[in-house]
């Protein structure tokens, strides 16, 4: 015991110390610890809540919520296997059980020997290369059978992580189509230096130093000026709710800031819709463009802290973006006094997420931030005025950060030239499923469903999930439509069914995602998502009656009109898309022509028949009941 | 306080800074609610106090009343609604009002029978959450809990200290006490904290009082819950 405690100590000292004791980076605390020890242990959550003067019910709530933190041991060897639509077509449900043979576990479950569990979580964003898994949070894509039997010998011999092959972590890029983003081919500082140009010298000296402190109305020589390139540009947010940038940033812009504080830039790297891989592709080969955006972010609102949220999934990510960002300080484009510009102070901090799909929402990741339970916040007031830690903050995507950084380079003229009217620019698919060659594609805005799965290599495609499960089901019919705010919006999931897929399959993993990523704060996604969850497995049980439906169509009223999130407002989306053009998968599932109970007393037995371990005729009831005849 | 919106129809005057559910209920109206109470800050979770304003719904307990909003609350559709979300909290849990000692004072019980929720409808999840009967005075029952956090507020704001807190994620969501052990009896909770006296449902109860006072007797045998609440 005491020398558990002493390694306690000893590996979460260290953390505490980087982390400066601090209690808002409880989320980061907890992830390391768990890097260091395996799990978060008693020892542990006492040792932290020692060293934070945190209530111990707080750090058991906030490592409750995230699906990546243990509170109990779950092995050396922590695997995860993606269980996204696209990863299960790719065959990764036989890959999981073929692991599970090999290394003797039940699924969900922590070996006999404490050396490994293998569990299933969310997309982990690797749709294009999948079947794939996370081995202690680090990914493994392009899963077949020697690959999943390799990494069990590794597994069974205990070898370290870090002595793994590198070939096994490789993860590729597949850009397919290249246009004005990914071609950018930016010089780390050419953005910041084009909009230091805009700024006249008195600008720089007075007013727009006055401005980034005291927020300024607009029109104002300075940073206005960026803003004001911006909202020529258009440019709307990239994350699937297509607000205005410009607005977004001028309101920060304007919102006191409180005494001592300061304004705050967070890029969402939480990119957790499922079928959404392009920020994985920004921020491996375009990090500086990313960084660049967000700089130029804080110089358009005057903030002096950023902050990148990345998903626990892109953990692999960190080092090397962590070193981008020791780069560009080092070249004074980042820390005080940027590009030599007096009060130009700015600079990147990086949280980790763990596995909770609600923190892309931005309340939500906010509260992240903060150390917290990542629940959504009541609004208003919003992040503009009251964001991290009570601070006016700006919340953008990764693309439309890395949008910004071209928009101060080129204009917002330039830019508003590229895409439709309403949706300008450019947009990054990241197209999974059946087509030829999945990966990211770059089209302007208002290219069409049918040009998209052309570029794809897509043969016999009936259905398209556009935008991820809380976007849209776009049928063969529809694929005239354009990918644009104001027809087919998309967060950037591009997930292609052909005709042997079964959409009621998609619909049901769907419905588990959702039930799975809801927080649980308000009771109509709390309960609402498990409910539509049990009712898409009772008609997948055969179980199911028309009267299904209109329970369907009631859990999708509440969850809309009621719920406190978009998790909630969307949930029910896939399902009724599918319903709506798909209604002979789920037609051919009814049982009877009225209603039908959920209920079966048979498959209700069989707890009973694993705990006695039978499973023979005799042990079944219907079987049974013939015999008896 | 010459700034008013209407409530179905009613004229209900408001101080700046009031939400609707607080003017509506100082002009003597009452908008069903389990995690809602005056006297802390709204959480906003249960949503059964969703009205409508201007169409869209909103919780009523943290929308700011304003000038010329038409709110409604005590409709059909919207009493329709709130009984499904009843229906939601009681599958989730598991509730048996016949043997439990908060019957007749259970708000998530009166509020039921106030909207006329005649069956779960759904079926029931039977959820396992073990009681913790550790401490000498106080019971905790999990569950009857509907996570509306009342008893975390009241421990974090009135008592000053972190007895409850919720953990988990989902429908996994779950009540948690504030002690390595997760006993009730390690934490530094005592008789007198405003948290164990807020519990809307039965899950905090004080120890040998279950019947002290007989069914029949109880706040909501007497009287409806809306015309009983404060």
């Amino acid at each position: 015991m005491h020398d558990q405690e002493r390694d306690v100590a000893s590996a979460l000292a260290p953390i505490l110390a980087r982390w400066r004791n601090d209690p808002t980076a409880l989320v980061q605390i907890l992830r390391e610890t768990q890097e260091a020890l395996d799990w978060i242990s008693p020892q542990a959550i006492e040792f932290i809540r020692r060293a934070l003067a945190l209530p111990h019910a707080k750090i058991e709530g906030v490592a409750g919520f995230y699906s990546f933190f243990y509170t109990r041991p779950r092995g050396r060897y922590r695997v995860l296997f993606a269980d996204n639509i696209v990863e299960r077509m790719q065959g990764g449900a036989a890959l999981l059980e073929r692991m599970c043979r090999n290394l003797w576990v039940e699924q969900g479950k922590v070996s006999e020997d404490g050396l490994v569990s293998v569990d299933t979580t969310s997309c982990i964003g690797m749709s294009d290369q999948g079947p794939a898994l996370l081995v202690n949070n680090l990914s493994v894509p392009n899963l077949d059978e020697a690959r999943v039997d390799r990494l069990c010998e590794l597994i069974r011999g205990a070898v370290p992580l870090a002595d793994w092959p590198a070939e096994l972590f490789a993860v590729a890029d597949n850009v397919r189509r290249r246009d004005v983003l990914l071609d950018a081919g930016l010089r780390p500082g050419d953005a910041l230096r084009a909009a230091r140009a805009r700024i006249d010298r008195v600008g720089t000296e007075a007013s727009n130093t006055r401005s980034w402190r005291e927020g300024l109305p607009q029109g104002v020589a300075g940073p206005a000026a960026l803003i004001d390139e911006l909202r020529r540009s258009g440019l709307r947010g990239r994350g699937g709710a297509g607000f205005s940038t410009a607005l977004k940033w001028d309101a920060c812009r304007n919102a006191p800031v409180p005494e001592g504080g300061c304004r705050i830039v967070v890029c969402n790297a939480d990119e957790g819709e499922p079928g959404t891989f392009k920020d994985r592709v920004l921020l491996n080969s375009h990090a500086d463009l990313v960084f660049e955006g967000m700089t130029v972010a804080a110089l358009a609102v005057g903030a002096r802290r950023g902050f990148l949220y990345l998903r626990g999934e892109y953990r692999y990510l960190l080092d090397k973006l962590e070193g981008v960002l020791a780069r560009r300080r080092a070249a004074g484009l980042l820390g005080p006094a940027i590009l030599g510009m007096a009060g130009a102070d700015f600079d990147i901090e990086i949280h980790v997420g763990a596995g909770a799909y609600v923190c892309g929402e931005e309340s939500a990741l906010i509260e992240s931030l903060e150390g917290k339970r990542g629940t959504p916040r009541n609004r208003p007031p919003f992040p503009v005025t009251h964001g991290y830690l009570g601070l006016p903050t700006v919340v953008d995507n990764v693309e439309t950060l890395a949008c910004s950084a071209l928009i101060a380079l080129n204009g917002g003229d330039w830019f508003a030239g590229i895409g439709t009217e309403a949706s300008t620019g450019t947009k990054l698919l990241s197209v999974s499923g059946d087509v030829a060659a999945p990966g990211v594609y770059e089209f302007p805005f208002g290219v069409t469903v049918a040009e998209v799965l052309e570029a794809a290599g897509a043969r016999d495609a009936q259905a398209v999930q556009v935008g991820g499960p809380s976007g849209t089901c776009v049928g063969e019919a529809e694929f005239g439509r354009r990918i644009a705010f104001e027809d087919v919006p998309s967060a950037g999931a591009f997930m292609v069914f052909d005709r042997r897929r079964d959409m009621f399959e998609v619909a049901r993993n769907f419905a588990h995602f959702f039930a799975h990523e809801s927080c649980g704060f308000c009771t109509p996604c709390r309960v609402g998502t498990s409910l539509l969850k049990n009712l898409m497995d009772k008609l997948a049980n055969g179980h199911g009656s028309p009267y299904d439906f209109a329970e369907i169509e009631k859990m999708n009223h509440i969850l809309q009109q009621m719920s406190h999130c978009g998790l909630g407002h969307s949930a029910c989306n896939p399902v009724l898309d599918t319903i709506a053009r798909f209604r002979p998968a789920y037609e051919r599932r009814l049982s009877n022509r009225s209603f039908e109970p959920a209920f079966d007393l048979d498959r209700a037995l069989a707890p009973a028949r694993q705990m006695t371990g039978r499973d023979d005729a005799g042990a079944h009831l219907a079987i049974h009941g013939e015999e008896a005849k | 306080m010459s700034q008013t919106f209407t409530l179905d129809g009613e004229e209900i005057p408001f101080r700046d800074g009031q939400t609707i559910i607080q003017a509506a209920h100082d002009a003597g109206r009452w908008i069903p609610h389990l995690c809602y109470h005056p006297e802390f800050k709204p959480h906003g979770s249960c949503k059964l106090c969703t009205v409508t304003v201007n169409g869209r719904h909103m919780a009523s307990c943290t929308t700011q009343a304003a000038a010329g909003q038409t709110v409604e609350s005590d409709t059909e559709a919207l009493n329709g609604e709130r009984r499904t979300l009843l229906q939601m909290l009681f599958v989730e849990g598991n509730h048996f009002c016949p043997s439990c000692e908060k019957s007749g004072d259970c708000k998530l019980q009166a509020t039921a029978y106030e909207l006329g929720m005649m069956t779960p409808h759904f079926d029931h999840f039977y959820p396992s959450r073990p009681v913790d009967a550790s401490h000498p005075e106080v019971l905790l029952d999990f569950n009857r809990c509907i996570l509306c956090s009342l008893c975390v507020r009241a421990s974090r704001d009135v008592d000053g200290k972190c007895v409850f807190a919720l953990s988990g994620r989902g429908i996994g969501t779950k009540l948690v006490v504030n002690a390595a052990s997760g006993r009730l009896a390690d934490t530094d909770a005592a008789i007198g904290d405003k948290a164990l006296e807020v519990c809307p449902v039965g899950v905090i109860l004080k120890k040998r009082r279950g019947f002290a006072v007989p069914i029949g007797e109880r706040t909501y045998d007497k009287a409806p819950i809306s015309e009983t609440e404060e």
